[in-house]
């Protein structure tokens, strides 16, 4: 960790104020001129920010949609119409809630296939990339309550389909799931507490991205190479090289977003949630949002029981494996650090690692697309051989690389290759 | 080696044969027309809208309602407030208590909703052989290809070919899910009296309705498309300016400028 500065305002208020509260030194020492940080950080490395960005926007565009909205089964659709059609510029917030998650999802998903790239979860870094994972998964329970508020067809089936998920736990599924539905259908008290819960989550999440911030100050930024900061030459001040860097990058990321918030406002949404819901006509295809795709792709994929050979006993039956499975899927992720053992983290100076990664990439889009398919033809065998790779990817082809793999020489110090490696 | 380029070609092969998959026998595709509102230029066409509310007004709203639509909200097609009072004026409404408590009804005003052609949706279905036509506010959204599809589904009806069994009081219709709608078909050649000669041909009728329907969904998509122009302009000319700003300020680095004599 670079040694603390404390800052010395010249203004005599400020520097009164500063003594007794550090606050210009913590922002100085984070995200400040006293910040050194790597030289060579490339535009992979502008998504925590932008994820930080969309965290902020989700916030502020959230509460000023529960001014006008109504957590009731009865009134929540029609209060969400009234905010659209008569409250001034509502269809421009709502619209950008809306998108908002998605931009949050691509944001947060470039930021950690970056980490896997560049072994940004290897030491000394393991327990910032789990408290990144930490805020994944909180995410992934506000988007999808979130989802639920408006309470359209989409909204209820989705509802239905991942709560019933619940009950394949052996023993207490059945309790847990009258818990999350506060009754024994997904009804008004589900509402109310998916609402309570999706205003409260994302304040969670911003405790947890403060903790995520410090503990990238305790063990600095990682960098392209992978190597560690050798001498001063190898760094430079946060602030003003990567406070207009992140700049750019808003403005590009908002360019984007504000492209589909204004001119394809429905490109991520399901023309289902546009009819209320009605628990007495289910939807022809119950597709979650793009996000969860290639979760809900391998908890799909297991159709299959596992039990004890030439008996009828079934240890575990289809739709808890599938259920672990999905879960598996990212909790596997806490353990990468240990997995991958390769002392080298930057995927440039693995030959093999660096293309087993792109299969990765493709795996989790050909899962993607299974996720939003009818299970039929060829689409359960694919899900099927996606969801396999996906663990032979992490549980044996990381352990295996990180053992017999010929990593490539190292640079001798980010400041040397700086110049020449500007490919 | 040799490994990596195994996995490549069975994951090439498994991507490649995903797209022989069988297509799940459906309704036909909607026919694609063309709609002015489409684009990021597109706006509404407000003759084509106002004629829309008229065919709306004399035949959907016979069946059909429109809950989130304002009287109000015609102001935004191009209707005075005399002519938006006027329509709400022609039909009558529950207007609360009277002194003794009894309920009294009285005429629309601009700030009402488009009053409901049915009183719940018991009666709806038992006027229409069991079927209940949906609200229409929000159905060109609530369809994929919501204006092709509604426009389609208009046009869409015919002689039922042979081999195809239509149920009793339904119609056949190539456009709808299951082939079989329970809605006659609404609109025909002649069906309403344009004031401004429009050719009131079943396919005008439709593109204006349509078009009328697309306005009632997304009433401030003008709005949308002009802000939305403006926002996105300047958010390319701020990363113009700051990407000049970042290579400047970055230009000391880019030459290997030591910030730190000693880490």
């Amino acid at each position: 960790m670079a040694e603390w500065k404390a800052a010395k305002p010249q203004n005599k208020a400020l520097a009164w104020f500063e003594e007794r509260l550090p606050i210009i030194s913590l922002v100085n020492n984070v995200v400040g001129k006293d910040t050194p940080t790597p030289r060579n950080l490339n535009y992979w490395w502008n998504f925590g920010s932008l994820a930080g960005l969309m965290l902020v926007l989700q916030i502020v565009t959230g509460i000023v949609l529960v001014m006008h909205y109504t957590p009731n089964t009865a009134m929540a659709f029609d209060s969400i119409e009234h905010f659209v059609r008569d409250v001034n510029y509502g269809y421009i917030i709502r619209t950008m809630h809306a998108n908002g998650a998605s931009f949050f999802f691509i944001a947060v998903y470039i930021h950690i296939f970056r980490g896997l790239y560049y072994g940004s979860y290897k030491a000394p870094r393991e327990v910032l990339w789990m408290l990144g994972l930490v805020i994944l998964l909180l995410m992934m329970a506000t988007a999808f309550m979130g989802y639920v508020l408006p309470w359209g067809q989409m909204s209820f089936w989705g509802a239905t389909v991942i709560t019933s998920l619940f009950s394949a736990i052996p023993v207490v599924g059945k309790s847990i799931v009258t818990l999350l539905w506060g009754g024994f259908s997904v009804d008004n008290p589900t509402l109310n507490r998916f609402f309570s819960l999706h205003y409260l989550l994302p304040f969670v999440i911003t405790g947890v991205v403060i903790l995520h911030i410090w503990a990238k100050k305790v063990s600095d930024s990682g960098n392209p190479l992978g190597i560690d900061v050798k001498s001063g030459a190898d760094q430079i001040p946060f602030h003003p090289y990567y406070t207009v860097k992140d700049g750019f990058g808003v403005a590009v990321f908002l360019a984007i977003f504000m492209t589909f918030v204004f001119f394809m406002p429905d490109a991520f949404g399901a023309a289902d949630n546009f009819i209320p819901a009605n628990p007495m006509s289910t939807p022809d295809s119950i597709v979650p949002e793009w996000y969860f795709l290639p979760f809900y792709a391998i908890l799909r994929s297991i159709t299959f029981n596992i039990g004890i050979p030439f008996t009828d006993i079934v240890l575990i039956p289809a739709k808890l494996l599938g259920v672990i499975a999905m879960f598996a899927s990212i909790l596997l992720l806490f353990f990468l650090p240990w997995l991958d053992s390769c002392k080298v983290r930057s995927a440039k100076f693995r030959p093999v690692y660096s293309k087993m990664f792109w299969f990765l990439v493709v795996d989790v889009f050909v899962l993607g697309y299974v996720g939003s398919q009818h299970p039929e033809g060829i689409v359960p065998m694919l899900g099927l051989i996606g969801t396999a790779y996906y663990f032979f990817h992490f549980l044996v082809l990381m352990p295996y690389l990180a053992r017999k793999e010929k990593t490539l020489p190292l640079p001798e110090s980010i400041a040397n290759p700086v110049i020449k490696a500007a490919e | 080696m040799k490994f990596v380029k195994t996995i490549a070609i069975a994951l090439t092969a498994v991507v490649g044969m995903s797209g022989t998959a069988l297509a799940a026998e459906g309704p036909e595709h909607p026919m694609q027309m063309e709609w002015s509102f489409e684009g990021p230029f597109g706006q509404f066409d407000l003759p084509s809208v106002q004629r829309g509310w008229q065919v709306f007004r004399e035949v959907c709203a016979n069946c059909h309602s429109l809950k989130y639509f304002h009287f109000r909200n015609l102001s935004a097609i191009g209707y005075e407030p005399d002519m938006i009072k006027a329509f709400a004026a022609e039909y009558t409404v529950p207007g609360g208590v009277d002194d003794s408590g009894d309920p009294v009804t009285r005429p629309g005003r601009p700030a009402d909703a488009i009053p409901a052609p049915f009183a719940n949706e018991q009666a709806a279905r038992a006027a229409n052989g069991g079927a209940l036509p949906p609200d229409l506010s929000l159905i060109v959204k609530a369809r994929e290809d919501g204006p092709n599809y509604v426009y389609s589904i208009l046009n869409g009806y015919g002689e039922t070919p042979a081999g195809v069994s239509i149920p009793d009081g339904k119609h056949f219709n190539k456009y709808f899910k299951g082939d079989a709608i329970s809605m006659p078909q609404p609109l025909s050649d002649g069906m309403v009296d344009y004031q401004d000669g429009t050719p009131n041909t079943q396919e005008q009728l439709s593109k204006d309705v349509v078009n009328f329907l697309s306005f009632v969904a997304d009433p401030h998509l003008p709005a949308r498309h002009r802000i939305g122009l403006g926002v996105v302009g300047f958010l390319v000319i701020w990363a113009f300016v700051l990407y000049r700003s970042m290579k400047k300020l970055w230009k000391p680095v880019k030459e290997g400028k030591n910030f730190y004599e000693d880490a």
